[in-house]
């Protein structure tokens, strides 16, 4: 389960013969190279999309808000996933708890960010601290880290499903904890906060990414002694302009989405720097130690518990930070959003591009977004569109009632109407199926370097030896 | 002498076992919270009994279910994450019969509407007027076919889905198992429905209401079914596994399968045998809560599951006995937990229970004693 991001191409087949090696070289030469084929494999999703538009004359619109939806899906699953395979795929942490730390990341920045009760026109049944948003998400991601914290400090002794078992009960009940009445709202310290309960909460900061080119404007505005210059010169004056010339009316929700979705994008560039740096430091080595064999690397004389609990805290705070740019744009949460199901959501992706694997994971959560999560909307879409918007049977059973009668259409309807419940069918299958037949994922149980340097011998033109890989530190044996 | 023999086993006991004794301490503490309650009258007599007679009903299904999931857990060393969603099938599946004979075979409503339990409010346990006494016959019928078409299922998706990876260890196959909850329980949604229908009539439901010391408490006739159901089986189960070679095979198994493989155990028969027994009490389990509550969801099992989970882990993995032990005190800390802290905690206070257990004695109470 492990992967091989950094090393140069060619390490891998260095112990092979030549013929064989150049072989593999040319085969491996076009996937070698995993930006090419993140980026083949994002072009080739934009482009059934795109083809399913146009095929049933999607209106411009439309089509790039489609798009645009599509990107942040595939955003946000792929940072999930890198922020589980932290977890998963490094430290061989099952935490199935996932969205509890979403849900923990999100409140926390609401209750920080949120404008105080009773300012302005808010019409939120409870305030905030009124902080900037970005001290409410890094207050957001430390809770998220803390409440992993406190879960790891005891849990991470326990048995791999122990802790499965541990974690989602504690995802639970971070739900009910927001469900219920008895904290739903208070004064504290003049402030009237509270997390809503069952009504959930109205996330009534600034928009994420407008707070971020406010942010980005600072230096600007103060050269030039403007206010706000980035976002009112730049990304309004020039970005939702020129796309009004290809949408209208009202290009900025459409231009709004697109950038966000882009800036999540940029997050996940971020994730992924940040697991690959982790992953090829001293620290990452121990981590992907402990997940191989823990008490050889306790030998060694690691200390395990405190690499592991490490490595769960910052696993736990990216999630939290998933989970605030997830659902910190959408205007409000309510806690029954949170349930187990995201946090399969997450898990799938990861088994599908493979654990331990970074870029795996983002082709995971990639593919899981554009063909698991909403490929399956978008195809009944299509269809539906295709077909005229019949009309479905309201149930299962007025359509076997048809079906007896000897017409199957009203039963195939009622499936396409249903997609969005049998959507989680085929995830589930899928999941089974990878189970069965590719348990390491796309990308997973890559052969690895432990060693920092290449091992490959530079150049050895006489190297037809037995072909083993030198393990006597690399000098040229007689 | 004495009183400082006793501070210095008290003083050891406090510097090793510091968790136990402050769980000790806490439980005095609750205890004592309560007696105060009932001497200010702040909290019922009847409330109490109340809440703890719910507790243990809710405790003996949840008991009931977990057996299955105990003795699979141990056996074949997995969580297996599809036991909540073999529940919601049992349920299902039992309840369209017992609404089909109680529904006249379709002479009192219209057949597919019966079959698919009601669907969109299409047809109402409550105006077939289904309870333990009024329809005996459709719901022992119903407990029947729950409990077989648990034991197909089961034993289907074993050889399809599990066989195939049995040695590819416990984490794979428990993530194997998600993949068939998921896919159960939106096949169960396709197909009837999302709403949460009323199964049984309440009022024509006979019970006793009897005064005891500061009100009524209420005891139905669906509770002894419960009580019935629950322990005869458990008392079956019992029997089945201490007289029989089949429950000294499963030990046998639970405890080392390739030496019992050795020693000439049919380990692939002892596996189906497991999954017949475990399939047969879920299915039971399931259509029994459905009657108890009279309610039905697709959601059902799976909000049961992880107090099952809670239970079986706090009880032993692989005990049979743990798993009753574990369910009544789930069951019990769930329903009893309102007592003290807001409502609405109740399921978190048991989820709470089962981290404390893993954490101060992960190997459950029943530990060391496998599958008996």
């Amino acid at each position: 389960m492990t992967d091989d991001e950094s090393s140069p191409e060619g390490e891998e087949t260095g112990g092979e013969g030549p013929a064989e090696s150049r072989q593999r070289r040319g085969f491996d030469a076009l996937f070698d190279s995993d930006a090419i084929m993140l980026l083949a494999l994002l072009l080739g999703i934009y482009a059934v999309y795109v083809v399913g538009g146009v095929v049933i004359g999607f209106p411009l619109r439309g089509l790039v808000n489609q798009l645009g939806q599509l990107t942040f899906w595939i955003a946000v699953f792929g940072m999930g996933a890198l922020a589980l395979n932290l977890h998963w795929g490094y430290t061989g942490l099952f935490n199935i708890g996932i969205v509890g730390f979403m849900a923990t990341g999100v409140y926390v920045t609401a209750i920080v960010s949120k404008p105080v009760f009773g300012s302005g026109t808010s019409a939120a049944e409870v305030g905030g601290l009124g902080l900037p948003l970005f001290v409410g998400i890094v207050v957001g991601m430390v809770a998220a880290g803390l409440l992993g914290l406190v879960a790891a400090l005891p849990a991470l002794r326990l048995r791999a499903d122990y802790l499965a078992i541990v974690t989602i009960a504690l995802s639970e009940i971070v739900r009910f904890t927001l469900l219920s009445d008895a904290v739903s709202k208070g004064t504290f310290g003049g402030y009237t906060i509270g997390l809503g309960g069952g009504d959930g909460v109205i996330l009534d900061f600034a928009d994420p990414h407008e707070a971020f080119v406010k942010a980005l404007s600072a230096p600007f505005d103060l050269i030039l002694g403007t206010e706000d210059y980035l976002w009112e010169e730049i990304y309004l004056g020039v970005l939702v302009d020129a796309a009004g010339a290809i949408i209208r009316p009202n290009p900025k929700p459409v231009v709004d989405n697109f950038f966000y979705a882009a800036l999540l994008l940029i997050v996940m560039g971020g994730f992924y720097a940040l697991l690959r740096r982790t992953g090829n430091s001293p620290f990452g080595r121990v981590l992907k130690g402990i997940r191989e064999d823990e008490d050889v690397t306790n030998a060694l004389g690691k200390d395990t518990n405190l690499f592991k609990i490490k490595s769960f805290v910052v696993g736990c705070a990216l999630m939290g930070l998933v989970g605030i740019l997830w659902f910190g744009a959408q205007g409000s949460v309510t806690p029954n959003t949170f349930r187990p199901r995201i946090t399969f959501y997450i898990w799938i992706a990861l088994i599908i591009g493979g654990a331990g694997s970074n870029t795996g994971s983002v082709i995971g959560g990639a593919i899981f977004a554009a063909f698991l999560f909403q490929g399956p909307l978008y195809f009944k879409n299509v269809v539906e569109t295709v077909l005229g918007n019949p009309e479905a049977p309201a149930s299962f059973g007025a359509a076997m009632a048809q079906v007896g009668a000897g017409d199957v259409v009203p039963f195939l309807l009622y499936t396409l109407d249903s997609l969005r419940q049998l959507q989680l069918v085929i995830m589930g299958l899928v999941l089974i199926w990878l189970m069965h037949n590719r348990p390491q994922g796309m990308l997973g149980h890559r052969k690895e370097i432990a060693s920092s340097i290449p091992l490959s011998r530079p150049s050895a033109p006489a190297e037809t030896d037995d072909g083993s890989v030198a393990t006597d530190g690399g000098d040229p044996r007689e | 002498m004495a009183a400082s023999d006793i501070y210095k086993r008290g003083r050891k006991l406090t510097v090793d076992r510091p968790v136990t004794v402050f769980l000790v301490a806490l439980g005095v503490l609750l205890l004592a919270e309560l007696v105060r309650q009932l001497l200010f009258g702040q909290v019922a007599v009847s409330r109490v009994i109340g809440v703890v007679w719910v507790g243990l009903m809710r405790g003996l299904v949840i008991g009931l279910a977990g057996i299955g999931l105990s003795m699979t857990y141990s056996i074949l060393n997995f969580a297996n994450f599809a036991h909540g969603d073999y529940i919601t099938t049992g349920a299902f599946s039992g309840w369209s019969v017992t609404y089909l004979i109680a529904g006249g075979f379709g002479s009192r409503a219209d057949i597919g509407a019966l079959a698919l339990v009601g669907a969109g409010g299409s047809v109402f346990g409550g105006t077939l007027g289904i309870n333990v006494a009024a329809t005996p016959v459709a719901v022992v019928a119903g407990l029947l076919v729950a409990g077989l078409t648990t034991v197909v299922l089961t034993l289907g998706i074993d050889r399809t889905v599990f066989k195939p990876i049995r040695g590819a260890g416990g984490i794979p196959l428990l993530i194997t198992s998600v993949g068939v909850a998921f896919a159960l329980r939106y096949l169960i949604l396709f197909v009837f429905g999302s709403d949460t229908r009323g199964t049984t009539a309440a009022g024509s439901l006979p019970g006793i209401r009897p005064y005891i010391v500061d009100g009524t408490v209420l005891f139905t006739a669906h509770d002894l079914t419960v009580i019935v159901v629950a322990g005869g089986l458990m008392l079956g189960v019992h029997l089945l596994l201490q007289r029989t070679k089949l429950g000294k095979a499963m030990r046998a198994m639970s405890d080392n399968e390739s030496l019992a493989r050795i020693t000439g155990i049919p380990t692939e028969r002892v596996i189906r045998s497991t999954w017949i027994i475990g399939g047969a009490l879920t299915g039971i389990a399931g259509f029994t809560f459905v009657l108890w509550k009279g309610t039905l969801s697709f959601n059902d099992g799976w909000l049961l599951l992880l107090l099952i989970f809670a239970a079986v882990i706090l009880g032993g993995i692989g005990s049979i006995y743990g798993a009753i032990v574990g369910g009544l005190a789930i069951g019990l800390t769930a329903e009893a937990a309102v007592l003290w802290i807001p409502s609405g905690f109740g399921r978190a206070a048991a989820f709470a229970v089962m981290i404390l257990i893993l954490i101060v004695r992960p190997q459950g109470i029943f530990s060391g004693r496998s599958t008996a």
